[in-house]
């Protein structure tokens, strides 16, 4: 399953509250959580991402809070994945819970440039630079998290499990 | 084969004899809780499972600590999807105005963390009770309504480190210190996905309550869980308020870490954490003597009876300063009452300092001493984000109670030592 769109960079450690400021954590919905999302990373970020874009990052994207908020403030924003060279442990159950992939590549997020067109295959991991003509494998998504995904998530990962009692 | 606490734990909540780090694994979890922010998202995925029933109504605790009392409309609102749910499930473990306090403060005391048990919360500091010997750990929402429905979590065994602390403690020096340090030292991913194990002779010297601080902060440094072997100190603290027969783990003496640090904390000097991450660890001392727009004492992570004590110790028969601001929130009624009861909240109000109801109020900007452009904050919480006290310009120091204290004073940053007696520790 391959989609394309553009390349947004964040820097290193971009936590939870640069995703989405406490501030905003009086709601859970998606689209109102997007407006403000990466507001007090780059005030003028989120009016450059454009539904089918993607987010690449650095290292440890996500550290901090528990807040599904920070997931689903991206989803909002109609993000497809997240191309990082590493996820915080919490970021990284979120986000898959809520439909969001994470793609793990080093050289994707040291190669990639803002604004560059990319084709991302979630599936396989094959990440396409169209820009520059490069081709990048993130590293394959561990067994568990893929039934997971291939399930729906979480949630509806327990209702079969219920349903199969 | 030999294991760590951390693996004990994980492989007799699966009922497993071993696990090994790496395995993936479903585990039981003993306890559940989220707060105002987290469960309205956890209730609107734990009623899409359509199961309809909690797995038991005891395991599960909803505090409302965030936005509490409602800041706003909006929040408000929040509030009230967690007030409807609690009472459509009578739910017996319900905190609310009044009751509520910061949620891992509260819990603790009520007698609801455990040694050798499985704590999940929707907030990442759950990692806080690790410091009575469980594994506790943060979830999202929909992870804590999969175990609100079923009981259980899958897990990845996580790797374990261990740090080992020796030697005395200098005045001033407490239990935020070590975890700040470890911190600045490793980086805010150096335990990333890991156990981190605290150990070693100078645990003794820490209260209960310093040593909640540092298992609380183990997320700062990337952990999955903080914990420490339960000694007399923690079983004699449970004796009166523990809700159910437990049962401590201790790691086998030939456990393997993957990896061990020693720290010799008899050098160790009171640090802060410049903005804007907690890994920006330097003395005090070297932080320029930079002057302190807030002071803010409270929090998850220093909102205890004993941060107040060290607190009142620098700042009784002393003035905040003219240009600083001083707030004081202790982390729960009981700490509250009890500072009453000990005189610190007359001490705090002599000095000019506002107390108010326990909330995380600023430690999330949310209310309650939320910052301006270009203002500085001195905070005993455990995140100094961008924009973490409000606006994205201000600028946050975190410290421990009495270095916060000592900033309130001389409306800037220096040692206790500069305002406060020598030797007055504890
Ligand atoms: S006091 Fe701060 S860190 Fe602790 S739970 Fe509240 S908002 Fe989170």
């Amino acid at each position: 399953m391959a989609s394309a769109g553009k390349a947004h960079k964040v820097g290193d450690h971009i936590d939870t509250d640069l995703i989405i400021a406490g501030r905003y954590l009086v709601t859970s919905d998606p689209a109102q959580l997007a407006a403000h999302l990466f507001e007090d990373l780059d005030p003028g970020l989120r009016a450059k991402i454009k539904p089918g874009d993607f987010v690449v990052a650095g290292e440890n994207f996500g550290q901090g809070s528990s807040r599904e908020h920070a997931p689903l403030a991206i989803v909002g924003a109609d993000v497809k994945a997240i191309i990082a060279k590493s996820y915080a442990r919490i970021f990284y159950r979120n986000a898959f819970n809520n439909g969001l992939p994470l793609l793990e590549c080093v050289e994707a997020s040291e190669k990639i440039q803002p604004g560059d067109e990319l084709r991302v295959d979630i599936t396989s991991g094959k990440i396409e630079n169209l820009t520059r003509g490069e081709t990048y494998q993130a590293n394959s998504i561990p067994e568990f998290m893929r039934n997971l995904i291939a399930a729906g998530g979480i949630i509806e990962y327990v209702k079969k499990q219920i349903g199969a009692r | 084969m030999a294991m760590t606490i951390t693996e004990k734990i994980l492989a007799r909540h699966a009922g497993l004899d071993r696990v090994r780090p790496g395995d993936l694994i479903e585990a039981r979890a003993d306890m559940l809780y989220a707060n105002d922010i987290t469960m309205p998202l956890a209730i609107q995925q734990f009623e899409n499972t359509g199961v309809g029933k909690i797995f038991d109504p005891d395991r599960l605790a909803i505090v409302l600590d965030h936005y509490s009392p409602n800041k706003d409309i909006a929040s408000a609102q929040q509030n009230k999807i967690s007030r409807d749910f609690a009472r459509k499930y009578d739910l017996p473990h319900f905190y609310d105005v009044g009751r509520a306090g910061v949620a891992h403060v509260l819990l603790a005391e009520d007698g609801f963390v455990l040694p050798g048990e499985i704590f999940l919360g929707a907030d990442s500091h759950t990692c806080n009770h690790g410091a009575v010997g469980c594994f506790s750990t943060g979830v999202g929402s929909s992870d804590l309504a999969a175990a609100m429905a079923t009981g259980k979590l899958w897990f990845r065994v996580p790797e374990s480190l261990k740090f080992v602390f020796k030697g005395e403690l200098r005045p001033w020096v407490s239990g935020k210190d070590l975890v700040l340090r470890i911190i600045g030292d490793i980086g805010v991913d150096g335990a990333r996905y890991c156990a981190m194990e605290f150990a070693g002779p100078t645990l003794r010297q820490l209260t209960l309550d310093e040593r909640f601080s540092v298992t609380n902060m183990a997320v700062e440094a990337g952990g999955k869980n903080g914990i420490m072997e339960p000694d007399d100190v923690v079983l004699d603290w449970l004796a009166p308020r523990a809700r159910r027969k437990f049962e401590p783990v201790y790691s086998d003496k030939d456990a393997s870490y993957a990896k061990v640090y020693e720290y010799d904390v008899s050098k160790l000097e009171p640090v802060v954490s410049a903005p804007s991450s907690p890994g920006n660890v330097i003395p005090v001392r070297d932080a320029g003597r930079e002057s302190v727009d807030q002071v803010f004492i409270g929090t998850c992570t220093n909102g205890r009876i004993e941060d107040l004590r060290q607190a009142a110790r620098v700042i009784a028969g002393k003035q905040v300063h003219k240009h600083t601001r001083m707030m004081v929130i202790p982390a729960s009624p009981h700490v509250y009452r009890q500072a009453l009861d000990e005189g610190l909240i007359r001490i705090f109000h002599d000095a000019g300092a506002a107390v108010s109801t326990s909330t995380c109020g600023p430690c999330i900007g949310g209310h309650m001493g939320v910052l301006a452009a270009g203002e500085v904050c001195v905070s005993t919480s455990s995140r100094n984000f961008i924009g973490r006290m409000g606006h994205r310009e201000a600028r946050i120091y975190l410290s421990n109670a009495a270095v916060a204290a000592a900033a309130a004073v001389a409306g800037k940053l220096v040692h206790p030592e500069e305002v406060a007696p020598v030797g007055a520790r504890r």
